[in-house]
């Protein structure tokens, strides 16, 4: 905790005064400088999502869009709907839910790796970094619907530069491949997402790794530590505050990205890669079924919860033991 | 520093297969710019069969190209700043004191992340709906709307990082200011902002091209004048036709602007700002 | 302390305010009884090249009613992929535009939202009365028995179109009535670099309108008279099988199409010459836009089985267009009105039919010689003789995402190589019922 000083009077005030008063400020001050924050999260964040929960429970389909009050309660209907595992309707959200785990887990593992070995191999100047840095941000900067067009467009089976590579010209197999539908679109997606992801997470890490003073690593070269050795010792414990939300966030983030897989598949996602977040869109702006969307949201947000509370007990618990 | 040559050739191969990666799509949208329409929809041919710059001329007419890039500039610019500004004070506020229901607003703030934004949708929309009804300002089909929507899309993923990165600054440079008599917002600003700044650009990046890019909200709280770009490049795909040269065409002019500020804030991505700043 | 005070007020402030919330739907009366000076906001559809040339082709128009009535209309051109959320959400707030477009399919959804102002007898009889417009597309304006959410302004129907050069290249001498005449022909037309048909197998929409045809034709329906979806029965399992056994069976279809999902690729390969059929809506204007020479052009209703089974109906296409409707809670009733009666005035659906390339709703209209030419008297045609509405019940949207999806799903595994059996298409389509929520 920051201790405020005990000072001399300023401007001829009596000391015990202004003591204080920086005292009662060094109280409230926390408070005010969160003010800001909270005000824009109740009003855009907080209350909608409310209002979603509150949705849940009610029969909120489009026979009562045009006057929600008069919707009648649901109970739990909506949550027996989407939970009741032997029906279609369960069965397609699992599915969906263990895609999306399987997603989001290897667009992690992959951005991170990726991120952090550019953030490392660029950490020392050498000729052209600064184009090379501004390069490997590209992706960042355009636009999603661009980007994700271009991918969409290279991954056509007939007309795209994929195949093309891949079958005309590398001959690496026959006949041409579907990339866009079947089995294959879950790669794509994959790919997409990591091709879109890896940038950020590059961007978060090298901004970490330039607040790790030059004299921590000498220390450790004189130690004779090489360069991974310096990699364990000291730039992945340094980035660990960066890093304990990097990780969670991009997460969090790939988990309930939409407006990748939107843009890529276009109307119809294929079921192989059926994100939760698509899925969810599709159950209630599709079928203008907003009760069982939101019951959904709900089940997703308890979910992740449930993770997110894991995750930090157990990332906590190695800072506290350490 | 010396480094060792097996490092220097995993650099250079390191970033070379990083760099190719990343770079064959754009290759894609550069080369279909300047392909006339047939060689864009029919087989793909890594050069175009004859370079044209129509797309570029079309472009700006088949939407109104020019407003939508001003929009999402201001829209972008706008929502940024005022996130990274709340986001700040906030991570500040967590990151120096402990104080009661510090935690709760760190979950809570965290738990937004959850819940997928299409079920904001609707709720938000009722909500600025009223808001307007019953104060008059206008929210939805207006820039403002779009902004406060964005920067709180922004906040948490801000708030978060900052937090980190302020974190990994250590408290004697704080201590340092206060007893130059500094209060702590002067010790915020004059000195753990200036050594937090890679953090900071690289968070305020984020929330501009979060908000840059978003499409699901922008598509419904936006009308005509006010559409941003996001949404907006969609037009370029018709009832009958999708105009792909147009679409490489004007997303790589309106990115040209932001390569150009990424090249200009690398200089801030660079180390040296807390070295030696702490006696 | 005096400042967590004010915070906690501006908290509850704010909680309070989206309580303290209009209804959903309140009918505002209509203002002044001239309504010079009135201002609506109309939401257009994209019909036309771009959002600039609906613009462009509406504008003028618009221009002509406000010099007659003296009441201003504030244009917006609305893409497909944004304009049912943009209508949702107009709908759940209460704020929204006074006029707008929508597809006819969504009629019976909106209806029931009761959102949309019905046209009852006095309405219709303000816009110049219901016997004004075409029978077949009125049966898509809502749920039969009750007074339409929208009246239609555009109408299309579904018309096999084929490559006159390429047809007479292969010895065909007239368009195939029949489905086995169909096979027959495709086949001829099917070479190792050249497939007879395209089919946008990507798209719910496009594999709904079809399987919906070929359901007529079987003596399937997917809903019965209570409203209840009954999706998995043989009719509907074996329309979808015959259209599925066009890629994966007859091998007419390339696989490819099965990724087409943005409703202008299989257009767009007929237009070419790449295939030499294709069964679309109204094609004739965006034909000619793709460059298709329209010598080559030509036009015949979808084929129909040889021998209609038990119960089966000589369908060949679904009511297809675009309805006008106006929302509860314009503060403009009047002027709404009159707005949808300029635009379903004769010249005006002269004008707008004849730019876009659909068909007039209105019958006195067809005395234009535009809607004359051969090709466009076969659409007619089909939309007075052989065209039925989709299913007008409020769960007709769901039928469409639930069955769309499980179709390009289906064909996807086709075109995979997976083969696709009757089975699984039972399986699927029951699959696709259990889900639907009334």
């Amino acid at each position: 905790m920051v201790d405020a000083v005990q000072a001399t009077a300023p401007h001829g005030r009596s000391p015990v005064n202004s003591v204080q008063r920086r005292k009662r400020r060094r109280q409230w001050l926390p408070y005010v400088l969160l003010i800001p924050a909270i005000v824009m999260e109740l009003l855009i964040h907080i209350i909608p999502m409310l209002i979603g929960v509150v949705m849940s429970f009610f029969k909120m389909t489009q026979l009562y869009l045009g006057n929600w009050q008069q919707a009648p309660f649901a109970h739990l209907d909506n949550y027996r709907l989407a939970m009741d595992f032997n029906q279609p309707a369960g069965k397609a959200l699992l599915h969906s839910f263990a895609v999306t785990i399987a997603f989001t887990v290897l667009v992690l593992a992959f951005s991170w790796s990726l991120g952090l070995a550019a953030a490392v191999l660029t950490q020392r100047p050498f000729r052209g970094r600064g184009i090379v840095r501004t390069l490997l941000l590209v992706p960042f900067a355009l636009p999603i619907f661009a980007s994700v067009i271009t991918w969409n467009f290279m991954a056509q089976r007939d007309t795209g530069v994929i195949n093309h590579v891949l079958v005309n010209q590398l001959h690496l197999t026959q006949g041409n491949p579907f990339w866009l539908i079947g089995g294959n679109s879950f790669v794509t997606l994959t790919l997409v997402v990591i091709w879109r992801t890896w940038p950020f997470a590059f961007l978060m890490m090298s901004a970490g790794m330039q607040s790790i003073p030059a004299d921590v690593y000498e220390a450790a070269v004189l130690d004779g530590a090489g360069v991974f050795a310096q990699l364990r010792r000291v730039t992945l414990p340094l980035l660990a505050p960066v890093n304990r939300v990097l990780v969670l966030v991009l997460f969090l983030w790939t988990f309930n990205d939409f407006t990748t897989p939107y843009t890529l598949f276009g109307d119809t996602t294929p079921v192989q890669a059926d994100l939760i977040s698509i899925h969810i869109y599709q159950n209630s702006f599709g079928t203008w079924n907003f009760g069982t969307g939101s019951a959904m949201s709900v089940l997703l947000l308890l979910f992740l919860m449930v993770v997110t509370g894991l995750y930090l007990f157990f990332v906590n618990r190695r800072t506290d033991s350490a | 520093m010396h480094e060792p040559n097996w490092f220097r050739w995993t650099r250079r191969v390191g970033l070379f297969v990083l760099l190719v990666f990343t770079l064959v799509p754009i290759y894609v949208m550069v080369s279909s710019a300047v392909k006339p329409l047939q060689d864009v929809q029919g087989a793909f041919t890594w050069w175009p069969s004859h370079f044209t710059l129509g797309p570029f001329r079309d472009m700006w007419t088949t939407i109104p190209l020019a407003r939508y890039f001003v929009n999402s500039l201001v829209v972008a610019a706008a929502s940024s700043l005022a996130s990274v500004l709340i986001a700040l004070l906030a991570a500040y506020s967590i990151s120096r004191y402990r104080f009661r229901g510090r935690q709760t607003f760190s979950v809570v703030v965290l738990s937004t992340q959850m819940f997928p934004g299409i079920l904001f949708l609707l709720p938000l929309f009722v909500m600025f709906v009223n808001i307007s009804n019953v104060t008059g300002i206008n929210l939805y089909g207006s820039r403002l709307g779009l902004i406060l929507t964005f920067l709180t899309f922004t906040l948490p993923f801000a708030i978060w990082m900052l937090i980190g990165y302020l974190d990994s600054i250590p408290r004697e440079l704080d201590e340092a200011a206060l007893v130059d008599g500094n209060g702590p917002l002067g010790a915020l600003f004059r000195v753990v902002v200036p050594a937090a700044i890679p953090g900071i650009v690289a968070v305020a990046i984020y929330a501009f091209m979060t908000a840059w890019g978003e499409v699901l909200f922008a598509s419904v709280m936006t009308d005509d004048s006010t559409r941003t770009l996001a949404v907006g490049l969609r037009g370029y795909a018709t009832q009958n036709n999708v105009y792909w040269n147009q679409i490489m065409a004007a997303s790589l002019t309106v990115s040209v602007p932001i390569v150009i500020g990424f090249l200009m804030l690398q200089r801030f991505m660079v180390a040296g700002m807390t070295a030696g700043s702490v006696k | 302390m005096r400042l967590n005070k004010t915070a906690t007020a501006a908290v509850a402030a704010l909680m309070v305010l989206p309580l303290a919330a209009c209804s959903g739907s309140g009918a505002t009366k209509g203002s002044s009884k001239s309504n010079a000076g009135v201002t609506l906001t109309y939401w257009a559809s994209n019909q036309g090249t771009s959002l600039d040339n609906d613009k462009q082709v509406l504008t003028p128009e618009l221009a002509k009613f406000t010099k007659a009535t003296g009441i201003k209309v504030e244009l917006e051109v609305v893409p497909w992929a944004d304009l049912l959320n943009r209508v949702l959400a107009a709908t759940t707030s209460g704020k929204g535009p006074d006029v707008v477009n929508i597809g006819n399919t969504w009629s019976s959804s909106v209806q029931a939202t009761g959102a949309f102002l019905p046209f009852d007898d006095a309405t219709l009889t303000a816009i110049g009365g219901k016997s004004r417009f075409l029978a077949g597309s009125m049966l898509a304006t809502g749920v039969a028995g009750q007074p339409p959410a929208a009246v239609p302004i555009y109408s299309m129907a579904y018309g096999l179109y084929y490559n006159k050069k390429q047809f007479k290249a292969a010895g065909i001498s007239s368009p195939p009535t029949t489905w086995d005449e169909f096979l027959v022909d495709a086949k001829k037309l099917t070479t190792p670099k050249h497939w007879a048909l395209s089919l946008e197998a990507g798209s719910k929409t496009e594999n709904i309108h079809t399987a919906f045809t070929l359901s007529q034709q079987q003596g399937g329906s997917w809903f019965d008279s209570s409203g209840k979806a009954t999706f998995n029965t043989p009719q509907n399992v074996a329309a979808i099988k015959q259209y599925i056994d066009f890629m994966q069976t007859d091998k007419i279809v390339n696989p490819s199409d099965a990724q087409y999902s943005n409703g202008t690729e299989a257009l767009k390969d007929f237009a070419t010459g790449t295939t030499s059929m294709v069964f679309w809506q109204a094609a004739q204007a965006s034909l000619k836009q793709l460059g298709m020479n329209p010598d080559d052009i030509g036009v015949a209703p979808v084929p129909l089985p040889a021998q209609l089974p038990a119960g089966g109906k000589p369908v060949t296409s679904m009511v297809a267009g675009i309805n006008l409707g106006i929302f509860k809670n314009t503060k403009n009733k009047d002027a709404a009105i009159q707005f949808v009666k300029f635009m379903t005035s004769t010249p005006e659906q002269q004008m707008l039919n004849k730019t876009y390339g659909s068909l007039p709703s209105v019958t006195d209209a067809y005395s234009d010689p535009a809607f004359q030419a051969p090709n466009v008297l076969v659409i007619k045609d089909v939309l007075s003789k052989s065209a039925a509405p989709l299913p007008q019940v409020p769960g007709e949207s769901q039928f469409e995402k639930l069955v769309g999806a499980a179709m390009t799903t289906l064909f996807a595994d086709a075109a995979t190589g997976k083969t696709v059996t009757s089975a699984q298409i039972a399986s699927a389509l029951a699959a696709a019922q259990q889900q639907v929520t009334s």
